[in-house]
């Protein structure tokens, strides 16, 4: 689902024109958005919860090229699914095949810290 | 921010709408979002980020204090992956490429 379908959906759910339909998903995002921009967490029962967290400076590499990188310290998004839309996805149908993607990237994700 | 200062926000924002129907409208935001990613579908929310529901293999962990193995089963989890466009309005000045770790 991309933006413009959400605002489509939105729009025939609840009865609105799409123009307000856009509108408030904008605003949505841009509230949400500059929440985290102040470092202000977010936390929306039964969805989720969105925290800044704060990395340091470290000298990485070109995964491709190997060339040593410096990368700056940095402000990043961190999600963490609530409980109920855990179990939905998780409960959500017959588990497909596991794709080996990125899998370094969310192996401490459902760690209740 | 809690999902009431984002209803405060787009009753004053939007207009036309009574409190009650803002709160209405913004409930549906997050469940129609519940709804897709229920069915393991992703959803790309341009500016912001992708929400992608992802499969992982049944395998052994550890129970971190006893140290003894135990299976961890195959599932379902959801991540987020920021846009960088987000990573930027938290890091001025700074930019970040679509591919970069995130």
């Amino acid at each position: 689902m991309t933006k413009s379908e959400l605002i489509d959906a939105l729009a025939r759910r609840t009865k609105i024109t799409k123009s307000r339909a856009e509108r408030v998903v904008n605003s949505v995002f841009e509230a949400m958005t500059t929440a985290l921009s102040q470092g202000d967490g977010i936390e929306i029962r039964g969805f989720g919860s969105f925290s800044v967290r704060d990395y340091k400076p470290y000298k990485g590499r070109n995964p491709r090229t190997g060339t040593a990188v410096a990368v700056a310290e940095k402000r990043l998004p961190f999600f963490k699914v609530g409980k109920e839309l855990k179990d939905l996805v998780n409960q959500g149908g017959p588990p497909f095949a596991a794709d080996d993607e990125d899998e370094d990237d969310d192996e401490d994700e459902d760690d209740d810290r | 921010m809690t999902k009431s200062e984002i209803i405060d926000g787009i009753y004053e924002q939007v207009g036309g709408f009574s409190k009650r129907e803002a709160a209405q409208v913004v409930e549906t935001v997050f469940d129609l979002m519940k709804d897709v990613l229920a069915d393991g579908e992703k959803i790309k929310i341009s500016g912001f980020g992708n929400f992608v529901v992802r499969a992982k293999r049944g395998r052994i962990g550890r129970n971190p204090r006893t140290n003894a193995p135990m299976p961890i089963s195959a599932r379902r989890v959801l991540t987020f992956r920021p846009s960088p466009k987000l990573k930027e309005a938290l890091n001025p000045g700074a930019t970040f490429d679509a591919r970069e770790e995130g």
